[in-house]
């Protein structure tokens, strides 16, 4: 029973981390999938997906209703990334794990500092 | 990153097939798909920043069109995965049904907030995606 709870309780809040940020929320679904359920990171992985398909669907109906959705350019920007994807699945298998390590780190600090500057600009709301 | 005048004068998505357009689209694109594929971690966390500094969206509107994307992105990666069998669609719909909830009470939560308080909650979530992928790897 507590555990039916916590599936539950990590669901609710990962569909919150989606809505709220507008992404698919696999960062909570992963950990948990691994931790909860004891999945390997390729099965957590490949999961989250599936379990972000509905999410993002009402996520983005939800944002659509709100007047938050530029369609067109959603719906390509996914179409591109399909093949950049792909791509770079390759390309991380030939790299060393230590420089994907700091790629990743660099890049995830270097937009949290240009988000976090932009929240503590003087409110001008763009369109 | 230089987001140069662009993200400045805003003028969003109403021009069909303009340049500048296809270009930050298809660049938003490419790096949400590189990143994701590089790291294992979703582009969400990538195209929100970039449709924000680079194609000039509010911090709402880019939430909401980040999703979109994700909805695409997440079909084809369901249906690549199941191909190989490594999807457990039972456990998959075990924590994605709350989720559905989830994000039904996020985006409404969300439309109470102002776009300058999202950039500072992203940039937060960034800190925390960095810890989580360390600690996961």
């Amino acid at each position: 029973m507590t555990e039916v709870l916590e599936v539950i309780a990590v669901g609710f809040a990962a569909g919150t981390v989606s809505g709220l940020f507008g992404v698919g929320g696999g960062v909570v679904f992963v950990p948990s999938l691994v931790f909860l359920f004891g999945l390997s990171q390729a099965e957590a992985e490949a999961t989250s997906l599936l379990a972000i398909v509905p999410v993002a669907l009402v996520g983005s109906y939800r944002q659509h209703r709100y007047g938050n959705v530029a369609v067109r350019d959603g719906v390509l920007i996914g179409l591109v990334s399909l093949p950049a994807a792909l791509a770079a699945t390759y390309v991380a298998n030939a790299l060393p794990e230590t420089a994907l390590k700091v790629l990743f780190c660099g890049l995830c600090v270097y937009v949290a500092i240009r988000m976090g500057r932009r929240a503590l600009r003087p409110p001008v709301e763009t369109v | 990153m230089a987001d140069g005048g662009q993200a400045n004068g805003a003028v969003r998505q109403s021009v069909r097939g303009d340049a500048g357009d296809a270009r930050q689209i298809a660049g938003i694109g490419l790096a949400g798909g590189a990143f994701s594929g590089l790291f294992g971690v979703g582009g969400g966390v990538v195209m929100v920043p970039l449709l924000v500094l680079w194609r000039g969206l509010n911090e709402k509107r880019a939430t909401g069109t980040s999703l979109t994307a994700i909805v695409v992105i997440a079909l084809f990666g369901v249906f690549g995965n199941s191909l190989f069998g490594s999807v457990d669609v039972q456990k998959g719909v075990l924590i994605g049904v709350p989720a559905i909830g989830g994000v039904v009470f996020g985006t409404a939560l969300q439309q109470r907030l102002s776009n300058r308080a999202l950039s500072g909650m992203f940039s937060a979530l960034m800190i925390a995606v960095v810890i989580v992928y360390l600690v996961s790897k």
